[in-house]
């Protein structure tokens, strides 16, 4: 099998004192589609930070394609590697068209500007998450729908490899919910990409995704297929909430009780 | 207006308010004579000998107060940063009364503030380094702090002072060119400032969207954060150095130049230097001919000048800050 995209051994993340994992070793590999799910307060941003590494692990290590990410450049990783963030307030006034330019940087040298083709791509990002048109508007127009898939439509701007998504689905209704999980999972179709997602809807991410990484707290953790893992009995445990299951068209559905 | 036409049109700004501020004074000159040196030697004297090196030196002030202003907000993460926010001025302001207190002037002065703005930079930044993370909320608080303490300084020069010493204080306090060492020395700053902020602009542009985001795009944001610092602290210093500390440049050029559709930093950094100098160029020659043969502080004029200007764009229809 090729090298997986991302590569996590031994790994320990804390946080305030708290034990988020321990001893982690998980793989992302190209074509892969990862859920992580947890209670509120669990650690998932912390622990996505990690794997991007913005944030120092307490011991083990985080790989980015074979290499040990925190010897790789900055600029190095976001060629291959995105994240999307949960939500950063703007303190200075923009476009839509530049924000999703910005995800052009890594890929720019640094007296390079953005070329007709960079212009292209932000372009067709902002077609694909439905913000045609809306390309002179300033961001702080935009309700926090819009924001979120204009931080998507950069996303898909910087191109990368593997994708790291801290509630891609926040702020947006049903429709859009389902239409841009839709586009990110075609995302991983050819193979080359993959992705790692924080969900808060079970059903969502057993629809999307083809792995799930449960954090329970205390730094236990659980992963594997999605089929495997997200089962009644662990999702009772992982929110501590009884859980119905019911039939659905394209398999089970889980409600909280 | 495209940013490039923005940038143009203050491109001709930029002699534009040098011709002006050459010609206007209480010895006319006419242009004619001006450009071809046919002009009567005192007059000559009087243009080339005082008031091109006060204009100069008014470009390069202003330039730098205008960069070290757009580098301060980034860097803070404020739109209402200015280059006195982190207690440079105030460092400056400290060691420029007690020199002129002790009766030092001109080099000794200049050189005396430049190492109280260098002292309170390197004091804040130690202080907001610490041991832990370097955050935008605690250098601000560092810095208001220490710009706190540095104006305790300033109240209690002032009030021991004797009185016939307090009139200087206070143009050196709102700033003032008339006593300006050569301008060499600032437009040099000035564009060596420019040159090594210039190939940080699109980080900076990135930087704007928070500490995070400017990570996950590739930014190395703790180098960026110092190079940041040390460029506008020292940008600043030299402002302050020259002129003592004119209010109003550093905080409002940056933001009128983004009402202006000058929202790259590729863009807004250049577009601060000829702005911010051309403003004070035309500020300074205000202060020195409206109550002719009385000088005014030119802080008081950026300030009357810089107020309505901005709320007027502030206000304009359809812009939005």
């Amino acid at each position: 099998m090729s090298t997986p995209l991302l590569t996590t051994h031994g790994l320990a993340v804390e946080i305030g004192g708290k034990q988020v994992c321990d001893g982690l070793n998980f793989n992302i590999h190209a074509g892969q589609r990862w859920a992580l799910l947890g209670i509120n307060g669990v650690g998932k941003t912390t622990l996505l930070h990690s794997l991007a590494g913005l944030r120092k692990p307490a011991a083990g290590e985080v790989l980015l394609n074979g290499r040990p990410i925190k010897t790789q450049p900055r600029r190095q990783v976001a060629q291959q590697l995105g994240l999307l963030l949960q939500e950063e307030g703007d303190a200075f006034p923009g476009t839509v068209l530049e924000t999703a330019l910005s995800g052009r940087h890594p890929h720019l040298g640094r007296w390079q500007w953005e070329s007709a083709a960079d212009i292209t791509l932000a372009e067709q990002a902002l077609v694909q998450v439905g913000l045609a048109g809306l390309e002179p508007r300033q961001i702080s127009t935009l309700s926090g729908g819009e924001r979120r898939r204009l931080s998507l439509a950069t996303l898909l701007c910087q191109q990368p490899q593997l994708f790291l998504l801290d509630e891609p689905t926040n702020h947006l209704d049903p429709h859009q919910q389902v239409t841009l999980l839709k586009l990110l999972a075609a995302q991983t179709h050819k193979g080359t990409r993959g992705l790692l997602m924080i969900l808060h809807d079970v059903n969502l991410a057993s629809r999307f995704c083809d792995q799930a990484l449960l954090l329970f707290g205390d730094g236990e953790t659980l992963h594997g297929s999605a089929e495997s893992v997200l089962t009644a009995e662990n999702l009772e445990r992982l929110y501590g909430h009884p859980v119905i299951t019911l039939a659905g068209p394209d398999g089970p559905v889980y409600l909280p009780r | 207006m495209t940013p490039r036409t923005t940038l143009g049109l203050l491109l001709l700004l930029a002699p534009a308010s040098l011709l002006l501020a050459l010609l206007s004074g209480s010895i006319d000159i006419s242009p004619w004579a001006l450009l071809t040196h046919s002009a009567e030697p005192l007059a000559q004297t009087v243009v080339f000998e005082l008031r091109l090196p006060r204009a100069l030196a008014a470009f390069a002030v202003g330039g730098m107060l205008a960069l070290a202003g757009a580098l301060m907000q980034v860097l803070l993460r404020n739109p209402l940063a200015d280059p006195y926010i982190l207690g440079i001025s105030g460092g400056a302001a400290v060691a420029a009364l007690l020199s002129l207190l002790a009766g030092l002037s001109g080099l000794m002065l200049a050189g005396n503030a430049f190492i109280g703005a260098l002292a309170s930079m390197l004091l804040v930044f130690g202080l907001a380094h610490g041991r832990g993370a370097w955050t935008a909320t605690r250098l601000i608080l560092t810095g208001v702090i220490v710009a706190a303490g540095w104006g305790a300084l300033i109240g209690l020069i002032l009030a021991l002072s004797p009185e016939r010493g307090l009139h200087g204080m206070l143009f050196w306090l709102m700033g003032d060119l008339s006593h300006t060492p050569p301008p060499l020395w600032g437009l040099l700053a000035c564009g060596l400032g420019l040159l090594l902020s210039l190939p940080l602009a699109r980080d900076l542009n990135v930087l704007a969207r928070g500490e995070l985001a400017a990570s996950a795009l590739g930014v190395t944001v703790p180098r960026l954060r110092l190079l940041l610092y040390f460029i506008a602290s020292l940008l600043t210093a030299g402002a302050v150095t020259i002129a003592g500390s004119i209010g109003f440049v550093g905080l409002v050029i940056p933001h009128l130049l983004r009402l202006l559709g000058l929202r790259d930093h590729r863009h807004l950094l250049p577009g601060c230097v000829l702005a911010g100098g051309s403003l004070l160029m035309l500020a300074d020659t205000l202060a020195r001919t409206v109550v002719a043969p009385q000088q005014l502080p030119v802080g008081v004029i950026t300030a009357l000048l810089g107020v309505p200007l901005f709320l007027y764009l502030l206000n304009r229809r359809g812009t939005r800050l």
